[in-house]
């Protein structure tokens, strides 16, 4: 047995972890019967890998095969993007679509059916995969892509893992001329200037904004918009990254080597942080080259920064409405939030594009995710934003979720029914896939 | 550092090693007992980077394969090193003859007869690094694996040994030892987050200590502390204490 959590360290359950680096032994010398969910890096935020017995793909991380001439990449389920990132950056390939951190496996990416900043121009992360090995719950293996069991193959993008242990994988990759991007960053005073830019912008490959969450009245919503797009060889200047100019990037080596107190973060330093984050940009268009990694990742700099919010752990709440919907419901949100006094510290906001897939959590839309650490108050204001949520047609994304109950899940995903149905059906072997959050949810039992 | 043999290259230590190797550029030889998983990895490490990979199927178990080791390799190297090891506990070895020969045999004497052979050759090239991993069990018996401990223990005189053998003839012996790593060796293991290292950690250790000449290397600083203190209780209070 082992305490294992995801990355917001709540819950922490006591689990046997079964690890694999060859599809075979599962089942064979792996007992991997009975209610079972895949875990990967662990980087999802709730419950969505946590079972009682998990089936690890850490060790379960070969590259099998790669076409330079294409991008495409054929590789096992556990492999990390951090990986794919060091070893096909330097041959000029990168990831079709990326997260805020690198650390996850190519299976959590499929399972969540991930999004990036890139999501308004290039969809999520599942439109690039090509084909898929998928352990079903009978211990057979099926093979599946856009022209060979379509159903499955769909049904499991975005089904948090529960249609079996996805195991190798073919992605399509995205050409690059260098390792650099060319961002833009400014600043803007209220909401609707932000929302003005994401819809004038929209030809930019890459946006998102930052919103300084404590910020009232006239100033309700404001942020830094930033915008990027890969840079080519010749706008280089830095002699620097002239050098190498598809570098990729380094380890980080800072940690935390304790949790914070959980006091660390409150209303005042919270505050202070988005303030000096707003002022420092304030007023101010800036255009420069960066690497990828400053551009993407730059919470990976510190390798455990939810230590940050103590050893209770906090939730991610991520929200997308549609497009349609009022700006005001975003204010009203963001003053619910305030009203609460539980600002939260991490304000992202982004434009989605049109997206309709069975599970996934996008869609044509602003998406809004916000960090909570996880106290007595936290979850009856989270319940009131459930309502606002539900109220005008949004959804939560459950990679991040951590509390939502049945009820939400079913007024929000039109087709949480049959995904349900549909998985009670493929869990008809000796191994029963499910996970906490799949039985919170009443998809599982 | 042009051409590097890893024995045991399909353990996940040996396997992360390999995958830095290859980023560096060094060409490899990998042993293992699994020809279908050496490929496997042999092809992942040919995507990697564009290397010359060389593969030997070796089963240290095996007498005659033991014997001809070095005559056997495809290609001569300058960086040997060997991941090697198998776990059990105290109970296990004590309960079953095989088991315990097992754990004395594989994690010391077969190892040293296979080092013995490498070491002639580098010291009569006058050149080579040889690293070997060892453990944190060998620095003091305790009650839980002291055959894996005790097998181990041989295996740090063997290398401190060597090391002064082969250091007039220009031949580096590294001794890493990890503490608890994360591999399939200790699945069974409960052990704390923070005292277990990665098998990616292994691989910087090694690096780490070819780059700074070190002799013995603990994966992370504070074990060699924590055995430091471990070796310093006298006999007469240790026996009395329930350290695993």
């Amino acid at each position: 047995m082992q305490k294992i959590s995801n990355w917001g360290k709540h819950p922490i359950i006591n689990s046997e972890v079964l690890s694999f680096d060859n599809p075979y032994s599962l089942n064979d010398k792996i007992d991997i019967s009975g209610k079972i969910i895949t875990y990967g890096n662990g980087r999802s935020y709730g419950d969505a890998s946590l079972q009682k017995k998990v089936v690890s793909t850490n060790r379960y991380n070969s590259l099998k095969d790669f076409d330079l001439k294409t991008g495409i990449l054929k590789c096992e389920s556990g492999v990390l993007l951090d990986d794919i990132l060091s070893v096909f950056v330097p041959k000029g390939w990168f990831l079709p679509v990326s997260p805020g951190t690198k650390y996850i496996t190519v299976g959590g990416a499929i399972a969540a059916d991930i999004h990036g900043k890139n999501h308004h121009q290039d969809g999520s992360f599942g439109k690039y995969v090509i084909e898929m090995d998928i352990m079903r719950s009978d211990g057979t293996i099926i093979n599946c892509s856009k022209n060979k069991n379509f159903d499955f193959f769909n049904l499991t993008i975005g089904a948090m893992g529960l249609t079996g242990i996805i195991l190798d994988v073919k992605i399509q990759l995205h050409k690059i001329e260098t390792a650099y991007i060319y961002q833009e960053t400014q600043s803007f005073n209220n909401l609707d200037q932000i929302m003005d830019e994401f819809e004038s912008q929209n030809n930019w490959k890459y946006s998102v904004a930052w919103i300084d969450l404590f910020a009232k009245k006239n100033n309700l919503g404001r942020g830094i918009f930033i915008k990027g797009r890969h840079a080519f060889k010749n706008e280089l200047i830095d002699e620097n990254f002239k050098i190498n100019h598809l570098l990729t990037h380094r380890d980080s080596l800072l940690s935390l080597p304790f949790d914070m107190p959980s006091k660390f973060l409150n209303k005042f330093s919270g505050k202070l942080f988005n303030q000096i984050y707003y002022k420092l940009n304030y007023n101010k268009i800036t255009s420069n080259i960066v690497h990828y990694d400053q551009f993407f990742y730059p919470l990976d700099k510190l390798r455990n920064w939810n230590r940050i919010y103590g050893s209770n752990g906090f939730t991610q709440y991520q929200l997308v409405l549609p497009k349609e919907i009022d700006r005001s419901v975003f204010k009203q949100i963001i003053r619910t939030i305030q009203d609460a006094d539980a600002s939260s510290y991490l304000a992202v906001l982004k434009l989605f594009g049109d997206q309709n897939d069975f599970m996934s959590f996008p869609m044509a839309g602003y998406t809004l995710s916000l960090d909570f650490p996880v106290n007595s108050s936290i979850f009856s204001l989270l319940n009131k934003l459930d309502e606002i949520v539900i109220k005008y047609g949004g959804r939560l994304y459950l990679a991040k979720d951590v509390r939502m109950n049945k009820d939400t899940l079913l007024k929000t995903y039109m087709n949480a029914n049959a995904f349900a149905e549909a998985i009670s059906i493929l869990n008809n072997g000796p191994t029963y896939y499910s996970s906490l959050l799949s039985t919170r949810l009443g998809i599982t039992s | 550092m042009k051409k590097i043999l890893i024995i045991g290259a399909n353990s996940d230590m040996g396997k992360s090693f390999a995958r830095d190797c290859a980023e560096k550029g060094s060409d490899l030889i990998l042993t293992g007992r699994d020809e279908v998983r050496l490929e496997q990895l042999a092809n992942d490490l040919k995507i990697r980077n564009n290397i010359k990979i060389e593969i030997m199927l070796f089963d240290i178990r095996n007498r005659d394969q033991v014997i001809s080791f070095y005559d056997s390799l495809p290609s001569k190297p300058d960086v040997v090193a060997c991941f090697i090891g198998i776990l059990a506990e105290t109970k296990e070895c004590t309960n079953d003859f095989e088991i315990a020969k097992n754990i004395i045999n594989i994690n010391f004497t077969y190892i040293i007869l296979v080092l013995d052979q490498i070491a002639n050759a580098f010291e009569h090239e006058k050149n080579g690094i040889i690293v070997c991993i060892s453990s944190t069990a060998g620095d003091r018996g305790r009650a839980s694996r002291y055959h894996y401990g005790s097998a181990k223990s041989g295996l740090n005189t063997y290398l401190s040994g060597l090391r002064q053998r082969l250091y007039k003839s220009n031949v580096r012996v590294i001794n890493i030892k990890p503490g608890f790593c994360n591999t399939k060796m200790i699945k069974d293991i409960d052990t704390h987050e923070f005292l277990t290292s990665k098998p990616e950690d292994i691989s910087k250790a090694i690096f780490r200590a070819i780059k700074y000449n070190l002799d013995v290397v603990y994966v992370y600083w504070f074990w060699k502390w924590i055995m430091l203190i471990v070796k310093l209780i006298p006999e007469f209070i240790f026996k009395r204490l329930n350290i695993k």
